[in-house]
């Protein structure tokens, strides 16, 4: 072990990584940790490629881990004919879309505003920001849909994005970053004539990408994820999100177990994809989540 | 990750005034009018309603007009057998979920904080179910948890056919079923938070312990888990709140909201249940109102065991 090893090292070389053995126990329960997350997205694949009646059938054993009898793609125009799957799809992709994208500008301006900009009634709005951040949408649902009910909100894109774009938490999350940035730029910059409009787009918002990209990922995963509100404000398939259409669609007779995991594929994969591309910023998204408590 | 150009806020003139205290304050106004609004319009305005509505017999369509009742939907609430079901679900819910995943995600967090070879696929693996929304991962682990699934024939090996029940339609088992979900899909979140605060601790402690003769076990107790306290706090807490706002799998999972027989029966199935369902606006907006008591309480309690850290 090098004199220069990192604690970490050290400790896992004296204590336990030296050791074969204990290497391979390690090894034994990580790959057992690993089944249990991996095998039911190679079950949901598996079940979508044979037919509906296999399923069931053949649902207890490990061969319904393979797609055999293997029928290609049926089930999955079974279930874009039965469900609107890209309909269904490209409404989530409008909700979430508008909400990140809106709610990136929104939550920085404020953000902003309130870390660098001097104004009357600064110090209380971060109070009542960070006040904000405790009330959880579901304590808001009821009156919520009252209030959409009595505008006539009800089956609407906008019920759906409106509430969720100004974020309390993802404005303190910008506040507390741009705190951080050194003010001798933004100084640098109004020396030479810029004001605070210039200053935060030429400066401040290209120094803050990293954290546009934490608020981008959790927004994107919890709007993208929602099922409360949209299975309360939306009846039919045109402005219905993909969780509830999957609810919908998985409770509906006849119910075809193929067609529903072509259905719960179509949904997962391209988040997937995105996930294994973007991973490293998603974990860094994630994780810094956490640091603000 | 693009930055978008602020697009109906600004305009360029104000640029030319930025010495001015008086344009900075109403850049400053400018800045937080449209997030300032929103957050009036559907936090502030509905948090109120919640708190008007929950002392009246409001309906969310109804000829009648809205009369105040004082206390009735609280008292009526707080009679409902119905209603501590509900609570009860949450809290047998937590009483299993908020110390087995704070666990496991630290027993994720540490096995992958490992310098390893094979470290990033496993902790991509561990994290992967996090992609998978929760109404996604209900449905297919409803199809694991059938009857003849891939759960029952894993226990018919393991228990030589003593064990496979109904999972989702016997009262017994049907929150099992809605706990590993949970578990499934969420644990990998709090791996990565835990996972951060590891690489926080400074290596000099361990060295430091190491020397004092310290083994793993006592560095782990007496440098890892005290160096990670703050997110461990904060694992614990969220993991909480996430219990009592438990709605997508009681509600997609059991054939009937909630059931088998109420088992699963959550305090926000319950309330959608009352305010949308039954479209009793007030006697949701009670059951509202004491969800939001109890998550303030919560997070209260996490403030304070953060500010006890800090001093």
């Amino acid at each position: 072990m090098s004199d220069a090893a990192n604690g970490m090292e050290r400790v896992s070389a004296r204590g336990v990584g030296e050791n074969p053995v204990w290497r391979w126990v390690i090894y034994a329960v990580m790959t057992v940790f690993a089944v249990f997350f991996v095998f039911p997205l190679i079950y949901m694949v598996a079940s979508a490629l044979i037919p509906d009646n296999q399923v069931l059938a053949k649902s207890q054993s490990l061969g319904a881990l393979f797609p055999t009898p293997f029928i290609g793609l049926e089930n999955f125009r079974d279930a874009i004919d039965r469900a609107q799957v890209p309909r269904v799809f490209a409404n989530s992709v409008l909700i979430s879309g508008s909400i990140v994208g809106v709610g990136l500008i929104v939550n920085s301006l404020f953000g902003y505003a309130l870390a660098r900009l001097r104004f009357p009634g600064r110090k209380v709005l971060v109070g009542v920001v960070v006040a904000l951040i405790i009330i959880p949408f579901e304590a808001l649902a009821v009156p919520l849909l009252f209030m959409g009910a009595q505008v006539g909100w009800l089956d609407t894109y906008q019920i759906q994005i409106l509430p969720f774009i100004a974020n309390p938490l993802f404005i303190f999350l910008f506040y507390t970053f741009f705190l951080g940035i050194p003010r001798s730029l933004e100084e640098a910059a109004m020396i030479d004539g810029a004001g605070p409009v210039t200053v935060f787009r030429r400066v401040v918002a290209p120094l803050a990408k990293p954290a546009y990209a934490t608020v981008a990922i959790l927004g994107f995963l919890f709007s993208w994820g929602q099922f409360l509100w949209p299975s309360i404000v939306t009846r039919g398939v045109d402005v219905r999100p993909l969780p509830v259409g999957i609810g919908v669609f998985a409770t509906t007779p006849p119910v075809a177990w193929g067609d529903i995991m072509a259905y719960t594929v179509l949904m997962t994969l391209p988040l997937l994809v995105i996930f294994l591309i973007f991973q490293r910023q998603f974990v860094e998204g994630v994780s810094s989540s956490g640091v603000k408590g | 990750m693009t930055v978008a150009t602020p697009t109906s806020v600004p305009r360029e003139e104000l640029d030319d005034e930025s010495g001015s205290g008086r344009s900075e304050t109403t850049v400053a106004w400018l800045f937080i009018l449209p997030g300032a609004a929103l957050l009036f319009l559907f936090i502030v305005v509905p948090f109120a309603l919640a708190i008007w509505f929950s002392f009246t017999n409001q309906r969310l369509i109804s000829p009648l007009p809205t009369r105040v009742v004082g206390l009735d939907n609280y008292l009526g609430e707080l009679s409902d057998p119905l209603f501590w079901r509900s609570l009860w679900n949450n809290f047998r819910f937590a009483a299993f979920v908020v110390p087995f995943q704070t666990v496991f995600a630290l027993v994720l967090a540490v096995l992958v904080n490992r310098k390893v070879r094979g470290r990033v696929f496993f902790r991509t693996v561990f994290f992967t179910p996090i992609t998978v929304v929760m109404a996604a991962a209900a449905t297919i682990w409803v199809l694991l948890f059938n009857v003849n699934g891939l759960v029952n024939g894993f226990f018919e090996v393991i228990t030589f056919g003593n064990f496979s029940p109904d999972w989702l339609n016997d009262p017994t088992w049907a929150m099992w079923a809605i706990i590993v979900v949970s578990i499934w899909q969420g644990v990998g979140f709090q791996m990565l938070i835990l996972l951060a605060a590891l690489q926080d601790v400074p290596n000099q402690l361990y060295e430091a312990a190491s020397i004092d003769g310290a083994g793993p076990w006592r560095q782990f107790t007496n440098v890892t888990i005290p160096g990670i306290r703050n997110a461990l706090i904060f694992v614990l807490t969220v993991t909480t709140i996430l219990a009592m706002r438990l709605f997508d799998q009681p509600t997609l999972m059991p054939s009937s909201p909630g059931g088998p027989l109420d088992s699963t029966r959550t305090t926000m199935v319950h309330m959608v249940d009352v305010g949308f369902g039954r479209q009793s606006i007030g006697r949701g907006s009670a059951i509202a109102v004491i969800f939001f008591v109890i998550v303030l309480v919560l997070t209260l309690i996490q403030r304070r065991f953060l500010k006890e850290e800090a001093s």
